[in-house]
C-alpha cells in the first residue's frame, strides 16, 4: 500500500532523509520514531504524498507519486487516515460535522453513516462533546476528534504523528489503545513519537516494529529500547 | 462529476458544502451593493441604447421616403411650374415617384396652424410636391440646378440634410451604450474575481483543512463559485428592480416626445432587463471559478 524506495528529501539545505526504503505490510503496527527536528513529520508526509521525494520513489497503492494529479491525491486522503502533529479543524463547524467532515467532501454522507458517525464519537470517547466547537475541546479531546476524523473513511493505513504530543500519560494510554484496537480490526498503523514509554508500553499489548531516524537514515530498532 | 450535476447542485443547494466555509458578512454585504450598483447602471445604458436604437430606426425609415419640393409663383403660372417641375423630377434618377398634392391635402396639412376654414384658394399659398426617393437617392445639388434653370420658383426641402447626421448620432449613441454595458460586465467580473481572491486568502486555513481530509479542488472551488453567484445574483436582481422602477417612473411624454422623454423600455424591451441579474450571475460564477482555481493550483 505504502512504498518507499531508496528515497530522499531535503527541503533545500542539506539532505534530511537519504537512502530510506520501507514497505509498510498490511496489518502491520510500526512506530516512527527519533528526535525532535530529525524528520518524522518529514517522513509522514512522504508517506501520504504530501511531499514528493527530492530523488527515489514512492508508490500509494500502486501509483507513482509523481505521477498523480490533485484529485488523485485528494483520493489518495480519503484512503489514508492521517492524525496530523497539529490537528486542524473547521473552527465554525461543531466536532460532529468536523469527524463527518471527509464523508461530506467525498458525497458519502448518508444515513447508515450518521449511526456510524455517533457509534464512532463514542468509541473516541466524545459522544457528549458532538456539539462543542473544536476551539472548546481540550488537547486530549481535540486527538481524539483528529483519530476519529481519520478513521471515518475506513481507511486501510492510519498515520498519526505525535497524537501523545501534549495529552497527559493516562489520555496517551487511551489513544494508543484506540489505535491498538484499529490494529486489531486490520488496519495498517504508522506512529510518529519520540514518547519512548509510549513505544514501551504498547509493547504488551500489539507486535509493534520500531523505526527510528538516525543520522537521515531509516533504522530498524531492536528490542533494546 | 459531469458539469450538468454541478450546475444543477450550483442551482438547488448544496448546503453542506456551503457551511464548510464560514459566512463572512463583510465582503457579502460589499459583493451585493457592487452587483445592485452595477446593474442599476446597466439599466440605464441598456434603456439609452434601446431608445437610441429605436429612434436611429425610425429616423431610417422616414429618410426612405421624403423630401418635398415648394413651388412659390404667381397664380396663373403655378399650374406650369409645377407640371415642369414634375417632368423633371420624372428624368431624375433616384427619384421614385413625385406627387402634387391636392388642395384638400394642402388644408389638411394647414388646418393645425390656421384651423379648417381657411379660403385655400384665395391665399398664395406655395404648391407642395412630395418627392418618394428610391432607395440609392437623388443627386440633391443637381437637382437643384436643374431646378433653378427650368423652374424659377422651386425651393427643395431635402430633409436627409439633416436627418442623416442625426440618425448616425443616435447609432452612435446606441454603440455608446453597448460599450457602457460590455464595460460594467467587465468591471463586475473584475470586482467579484477580487472580493473572490479576498474571500480565498482568508479562508486559507479552512482551505487546507478540506484539502487534508481529501477535498478535491471542485468541492472547495464550489463553495465559494456557489456563495458569490447568488450574491451576484441577488444583488443585480435588486439594482435592477430599482433602475426599473426608476424608468418606469419618468415622466412620459406625448408620443413624439424629445429624445430624452423617450428613454424607457417598450414591450419584449422590458423583459431584457431580466437579462441582467443572469448575465451578472453568470459572469460572478466564470469569475469566481477561475479565481477558485487559480489560488487552489498554487496550494499543495
Ligand atoms: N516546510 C519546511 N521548510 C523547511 N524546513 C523544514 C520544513 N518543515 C520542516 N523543516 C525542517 O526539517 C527538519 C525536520 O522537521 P520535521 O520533519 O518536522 O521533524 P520532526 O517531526 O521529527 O520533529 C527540521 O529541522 C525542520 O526545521
Ligand atoms: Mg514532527
Amino acid at each position: 500500500m505504502i512504498e518507499l524506495d531508496n528515497i530522499a528529501y531535503s527541503y533545500g539545505g542539506g539532505e534530511l532523509l537519504s537512502d530510506v526504503s520501507l514497505k509498510l505490510a498490511p496489518g502491520s503496527f510500526h512506530f516512527l520514531t527519533g528526535p525532535s527536528g530529525s524528520g518524522k513529520t518529514t517522513f509522514l508526509k512522504l508517506c501520504y504524498g504530501a511531499l514528493t521525494p527530492t530523488s527515489g520513489q514512492v508508490q500509494l497503492f500502486g501509483k507513482d507519486v509523481r505521477n498523480m494529479t490533485r484529485d488523485d491525491h485528494a483520493m489518495t486522503r480519503r484512503q489514508i487516515g492521517v492524525v496530523h502533529q497539529d490537528c486542524q479543524f473547521l473552527d465554525h463547524l461543531p466536532v460532529r460535522e468536523n469527524v463527518a467532515l471527509p464523508l461530506t467532501v467525498s458525497g458519502r454522507e448518508t444515513l447508515e453513516q450518521h449511526s456510524n458517525l455517533k457509534e464512532l464519537l463514542s468509541w473516541v470517547g466524545l459522544g457528549h462533546r458532538a456539539n462543542a466547537l473544536p476551539p472548546e475541546l481540550s488537547g486530549g479531546e481535540r486527538q481524539r476528534a483528529a483519530l476519529a476524523r481519520a478513521v471515518i473513511m475506513s481507511p486501510d493505513v492510519v498515520l498519526a504523528d505525535e497524537p501523545t504530543g501534549n495529552v497527559d500519560w493516562e489520555m496517551s494510554q487511551r489513544l494508543l489503545q484506540l489505535l491498538v484496537e484499529l490494529n486489531k480490526m486490520g488496519k495498517t498503523i504508522l506512529i510518529a513519537t519520540h514518547d519512548l514509554n509510549l513505544i514501551r508500553s504498547a509493547k504488551h499489548h500489539v507486535q509493534a516494529r520500531v523505526l527510528r531516524i538516525s543520522g537521515r537514515k531509516l533504522q530498524l530498532a531492536g528490542a533494546d529500547l | 462529476m459531469s458539469k450538468k450535476l454541478r450546475l444543477s447542485s450550483l442551482i438547488v443547494g448544496d448546503a453542506q458544502a456551503d457551511r464548510v466555509v464560514p459566512p463572512t458578512g463583510f465582503t457579502a454585504r460589499l459583493t451585493l451593493f457592487a452587483a445592485g450598483a452595477m446593474a442599476f447602471l446597466t439599466v440605464f445604458a441598456l434603456a439609452l441604447s434601446l431608445a437610441s436604437g429605436r429612434l436611429a430606426a425610425r429616423w431610417g425609415a422616414e429618410l426612405a421616403q421624403s423630401s418635398t419640393l415648394r413651388i412659390s409663383a404667381p397664380a396663373e403660372q403655378v399650374g406650369a411650374q409645377t407640371a415642369a417641375a414634375l417632368a423633371v423630377l420624372e428624368s431624375t434618377p433616384g427619384v421614385a415617384s413625385a406627387r402634387a398634392l391636392s388642395a384638400e391635402e394642402q388644408r389638411g396639412l394647414l388646418a393645425p396652424w390656421f384651423g379648417p376654414d381657411l379660403p385655400i384658394d384665395s391665399l398664395p399659398i406655395p404648391q407642395l410636391v412630395e418627392i418618394v426617393e428610391t432607395e440609392e437617392g437623388y443627386d440633391v445639388a443637381g437637382l437643384r440646378l436643374r431646378l433653378q434653370a427650368e423652374v424659377p420658383g422651386a425651393v427643395l426641402d431635402d430633409h436627409t440634410r439633416w436627418r442623416r447626421p442625426l440618425e448616425r448620432a443616435a447609432a452612435r449613441l446606441r454603440l455608446l451604450g453597448l460599450v457602457s454595458i460590455g464595460l460594467i460586465g467587465a468591471a463586475i467580473a473584475a470586482m467579484i474575481t477580487l472580493a473572490a481572491n479576498a474571500a480565498l486568502a482568508a479562508n486559507s486555513q479552512v482551505i487546507s483543512v478540506l484539502r487534508l481530509i481529501g477535498a478535491q479542488d471542485h468541492y472547495i472551488a464550489s463553495a465559494f463559485v456557489r456563495r458569490f453567484t447568488l450574491r451576484a445574483l441577488s444583488g443585480a436582481f435588486v439594482g435592477t428592480a430599482i433602475g426599473a422602477l426608476a424608468i418606469f417612473l419618468m415622466p412620459s411624454a406625448q408620443e413624439d416626445g424629445g429624445f430624452l422623454t423617450g428613454l424607457g423600455f417598450e414591450g419584449a424591451g422590458w423583459f431584457s432587463l431580466l437579462l441582467i441579474p443572469i448575465v451578472a450571475a453568470v459572469v460572478a460564477y466564470f469569475a469566481t471559478g477561475s479565481a477558485a482555481r487559480r489560488t487552489l493550483s498554487e496550494l499543495t
